[in-house]
């Protein structure tokens, strides 16, 4: 017997998230009020969160330099210590201090705002911790399959010299496609555009 | 003992199989154009940021939350439309149900058209249908709801395209790499074989896996027809075990 089994099945193959992915996914957003009280990941935060606000935000901009403007974006990241949210089981009816999840919307100049705190060092899978980030998933019209990708923070520049994703990019221009740029006040301020294509293009990642 | 696979073995995932998926630039379907990355992506082993992911047990469910035919009327009047449930169970490529996972699903309503600003179709809004449900999958990884089935509608690809009838799905495994959004099409509908966003898929067989069907067992009799529609996430390898030299 084999510790890796073949998989017995396929998976579900993907199809895009089309126009109204909003209407699924952030129907309060988009006017479907009365059906669910507040659409999921809009807030990450507790009051018991511990770890530094943070705020990231950016564009998503397509290959033509236009806004997309119907795209839902998805946020994953560890906790100020560098851990994932502990699993919560379906019975369970309290909340975490931090969901480590993040959903949102991007308004129609394509823009995105998630309000967070700065995540901790994760160990890759060299046994090294990783530079801090954050993971991304992006659907939109368009999009047949969902996109990952990372955020990385400016100001954890040698952090992200020795990164383990971030070295796995040759061409050093690509890997600014990923680093956010951080704007000073009283919240911090991370800025990072996503281009889906052009000179620009960010890097998306085979998972 | 090797070759057991304990239940939330957190192993790596299987590498996804693009071929099976729809290629990221599909002229057909003229809205990848200019949203389709050029370069290749980037392989990235699995870390724990993407073998992990969020839970939402603690989410309290509504409890109209899985039923279109209710959860947006206005004055209790129920949707129109031929009357469904649509059910089936959430697996991994090792055949293992996905317990205590989210799915979510929007539709058109029965005359095809989306409740959203941007919708141009000229069918009539049924003022009682908001189109969105959600359900947590149970111990076996099954979910259900009850809904109208969607009309089929035009849409200006390439200026007389339509779309089959089809319900999106939004579901999120385990782990964050698991996160996949797919549509949910009928079986015997003779529109699938024209539509450009179906044919972004190259293999019939991966077709049919998005094909529902008509299940005539669970039908509520005077009431809703039954669709089956099981989805498929990635698997991971098993957890390796201190002793798994042995044996092998």
């Amino acid at each position: 017997m084999s510790l890796h089994p073949t998989p017995v099945l396929k998976e579900s193959p993907s199809q895009t998230a089309g126009p109204y992915v909003h209407i699924g996914m952030t129907p309060n957003f988009c006017g479907i009020t009365g059906v669910i009280d507040a659409d999921l990941g809009l807030t990450m935060l507790t009051p018991d969160t511990v770890g530094e606000r943070i705020v990231i935000s950016g564009r998503v901009i397509d290959g033509s330099g236009a806004p997309v403007s119907d795209a839902v974006l998805e946020l994953w990241q560890a906790d100020a210590e560098g851990s994932f949210s502990a699993p919560m089981g379906p019975n369970s009816n309290s909340a975490p201090a931090f969901s480590g999840w993040g959903r949102q919307p991007t308004q129609p100049d394509g823009s995105f705002t998630f309000e967070t705190i700065k995540p901790g060092r994760v160990d890759g899978p060299d046994g090294k911790p990783m530079a801090p980030h954050v993971s991304l998933w992006i659907v939109a019209r368009g999009i047949n399959i969902g996109l990952q990708t990372r955020l990385y923070f400016s100001d954890e520049a040698e952090a992200n010299a020795g990164d383990f994703v971030l070295n796995k990019i040759m061409d050093p221009r690509r890997r600014e496609t990923l680093i956010a740029r951080k704007e000073e006040g009283a919240v911090p301020r991370y800025v990072l555009d996503i281009h889906l294509q052009g000179d620009k293009e960010t890097v998306f990642f085979d998972i | 003992m090797s070759g057991i696979i304990l239940p939330g073995a957190d192993g790596a995932l299987f590498q996804r199989d693009r071929d099976w998926h729809p290629a990221a630039d599909t002229p057909g379907y003229k809205s990848t154009t200019f949203r389709a990355p050029r370069h290749s992506l980037l392989a990235l082993g699995p870390t724990k940021s993407e073998t992990s992911g969020p839970t939402f047990g603690h989410e309290k469910l509504g409890e109209l939350d899985n039923d279109l035919i209710r959860n947006y009327s206005q004055d209790g009047t129920e949707a129109i439309g031929q009357r469904m449930i649509v059910y089936g169970q959430v697996l991994d490529e090792n055949a293992r149900p996905v317990p205590g996972t989210l799915v979510e699903y929007w539709q058109a309503n029965a005359g095809g058209r989306y409740r959203h600003k941007k919708e141009g179709y000229l069918a009539a809004l049924d003022p009682n249908f908001g189109g969105f449900g959600r359900s947590i999958t149970d111990e076996n990884g099954f979910y259900h709801f009850r809904t109208v089935k969607p009309g089929a509608y035009p849409w200006p690809n390439r200026g007389n395209d339509w779309r089959p009838a089809h319900i999106h799905f939004s579901i999120f495994g385990h782990a964050f790499a698991q996160r996949l959004i797919t549509q949910m099409y009928f079986e015997g509908d003779p529109m699938i074989w024209q539509c450009p966003i179906v044919a972004t898929i190259n293999d019939k067989a991966a077709i049919d896996q998005l094909t529902a069907k008509l299940d005539r067992h669970n039908t509520t009799p005077m009431d809703a027809l039954a669709y089956r529609f099981d989805i498929v996430l990635r698997g991971r390898r098993s957890t390796m075990f201190e002793n798994k030299l042995e044996g092998n």
